[in-house]
């Protein structure tokens, strides 16, 4: 660590870049798959944006940590295997701890392994930094992907189902009466892509930097 | 006339350039040229103008739904009074009709049109007249009974995602109209399909024998069709969307839009054919009532019609070539008798197989351009 203190400008802006300005899910379009599969509610979106956060931390320390010692032809294997045995222990901590979720999530736990997100940092950006860049990077990366899949969870939950973790908000609220039904559409996966859309059609409304100059 | 015209003109340079109101000029010019024929001319080269603007094509296509709509609102009327027994003149079957489908029609064109405004003025552009035609199509396709904020909800989907994203009228890929009924259809289904949708019955009790049924729900459940009531069929006294019913109806307007020239007649033809056909290729399967049923009784029954007519002939989503139109429609009739027939989750798939031709549309073009391009060039190296 050079002269660059900890919380450095530069590294802040390697946790702000990805919520906003290169969002994984929203500007370079990776993980998309698994933000449309699980984001009808939002319980597990949150435990998935939690498991991919743990993984992705660790992996980016654990690659940079390695980065001198890993041989440049094997090293997508090394990364593979690092990912891989993170993502048995976050599946076997959910199976033991928070069953209902690990059933419902099914194989996208295991999907965290070839999730196009982690893979991309840990070439682009782990290989050739410090332990503590490649820290940052992970949870800056890890949040930007936890950002949008629980706005979209959000609104398809409480659209779709009309509830929020689970808890009947809108019967509360006492909508049913007044003849309010619950959107059949939000629960189907055409509605993920369409919320995923407007969600990627307001931010670039707000941000100026991701328009396309033509 | 001259009232509006002075009122106009009086409030003109709050939204001309330099006004108070400039950013609303969008809206003023709507009503502007809505009302009068525009007083604009070409700013380069020369141009000939017709004084048929998209406006007045908009009007001539509103016009020629009108038979269909009047229709549809006795038959309302007709259906409820029939269903609790209670006796009815043409007048009070027209009535209560009317009164059951005003509310429709005002939240349609109240919430579109609202959208409409607000994003040409956000977006600085004259307000599109795309919608004139959307507008009253929308509550057309709707059963009676569907909820005004259902249908404002679908209006606002309909208008921003399946229209303004792609830029406006004329960008859209998908007609707004049946993407307002497919989104209902797949977000509420319990109101948009069955048999308690489509006859509006009150909390009255209902005459015994009664069923809310359309017959293409009937078909779909294997009961065999009752070709007695073909005389039905064609007039329009059945179940069914408010405009969808009446074959008679909806053919005046089609002679209304082929007349005028505003709907392409090649789509409409090929659209009748492909589903004539397609009907007469499961009558020589024949497995099922529903493959049974003459083939030109698929034609007469639910939307297939309305949207050979109205939905098909849509110039913006519809083919641009004239070969392409003949395949996009021919393929748009089989699609929908090949859903009807083979899935029984949708009785009625006219408007799943327009809006999958959509989709295709612009490929099917895009081969059909190409084509021409390779052949003349052939003729150049011969």
């Amino acid at each position: 660590m050079s002269k660059d203190s900890l919380f450095s400008k530069k590294n802040l802006k390697l946790i702000k870049d990805p919520l906003d300005d290169n969002n994984p899910i929203t500007v370079q379009v990776l993980g998309i798959c698994s933000a449309l599969a699980i984001t009808v509610q939002l319980k597990p979106a949150v435990v998935m944006a939690v498991s991919v956060f743990f993984v992705m931390c660790i992996a980016n320390v654990v690659v940079s940590l390695m980065r001198n010692m890993i041989p440049s032809r094997i090293r997508i294997i090394v990364q593979l295997v690092i990912i891989a045995t993170l993502v048995i222990l976050v599946d076997q901590v959910l199976k033991a701890f928070l069953y209902d979720v690990s059933k419902e999530l099914s194989v996208f736990v295991g999907l965290i392994i070839t999730n196009c997100i982690i893979m991309g940092r840990l070439e682009a950006f782990a290989l050739a930094n410090t332990p503590w860049k490649a820290f940052m990077d992970g949870v800056g990366n890890s949040l930007g992907y936890a950002l949008p899949l629980v706005v979209v969870a959000f609104f398809r939950e409480l659209l779709g189902s009309g509830t929020l973790f689970g808890y009947p908000v809108l019967e509360n609220l006492g909508l049913y009466q007044l003849g309010y039904e619950n959107n059949g559409m939000m629960i189907l996966p055409p509605m993920a892509l369409v919320t995923c859309g407007v969600y990627i059609w307001i931010q670039r409304m707000r941000n100026n930097k991701l328009v396309e100059q033509n | 006339m001259k009232l509006f015209k002075n009122i106009l003109e009086s409030v003109k340079p709050h939204f001309v350039e330099g006004g108070k109101l400039e950013k609303m000029y969008p809206a003023y010019d709507a009503f502007e040229t809505f009302l009068f024929v525009p007083d604009h001319t070409t700013h380069a080269g020369s141009h000939i103008r017709d004084a048929i603007d998209l406006k007045r094509t908009m009007i001539t296509v509103v016009l020629a739904l009108m038979p269909a709509l009047f229709f549809g609102m006795w038959n309302v009327g007709q259906l409820h009074f029939t269903a609790i027994g209670e006796e009815f003149t043409l007048m009070s079957a027209f009535t209560f009709g009317a009164l059951k489908m005003l509310p429709l029609i005002i939240v349609s064109y109240a919430v579109g049109l609202g959208i409409e405004f607000a994003f040409a003025i956000s977006r600085g552009h004259s307000v599109n007249e795309g919608y004139l035609v959307t507008g009253m199509l929308i509550p057309m396709v709707m059963p009676i009974d569907v909820p005004l904020w259902m249908l404002a909800v679908s209006v606002v989907f309909a208008v921003i995602i399946g229209k303004e994203v792609f830029g406006g009228t004329g960008m859209n890929i998908l007609n707004p109209a049946l993407t307002a009924r497919a989104f209902l259809f797949f977000a509420y289904p319990s109101f948009m399909s069955g048999d308690k949708v489509w006859i509006n019955t009150g909390d009255a009790a209902t005459v015994d024998g009664f069923s809310g049924a359309t017959p293409l729900a009937d078909l779909a459940a294997n009961i065999p069709l009752d070709m007695s009531l073909i005389g039905s069929f064609f007039n329009g006294t059945i179940a069914g969307s408010v405009g969808e019913t009446s074959f008679v109806a909806i053919m005046i307007g089609a002679v209304i839009l082929l007349v005028t020239g505003i709907a392409s007649w090649r789509t409409m033809l090929s659209v009748f054919v492909g589903g004539y056909i397609m009907g007469l290729l499961f009558n020589l399967w024949g497995a099922n009532e529903f493959m049974n049923i003459p083939s030109y009784v698929h034609l007469l029954l639910g939307g297939f019609a309305f949207g050979a007519v109205f939905m098909a002939t849509d110039p913006v989503t519809a083919a641009q070539t004239n070969t392409a139109k003949y395949i996009v429609g021919f393929l748009i009739g089989v699609l929908a008798i090949l859903i009807r027939v083979f899935n029984p989750a949708y009785p009625e798939g006219m408007m799943l197989a327009i809006l999958f031709m959509n989709v295709f549309a612009p490929l099917v073009d895009h081969y059909v351009v190409s084509a021409n391009i390779k052949r003349r060039l052939k003729r150049v190296k011969a």
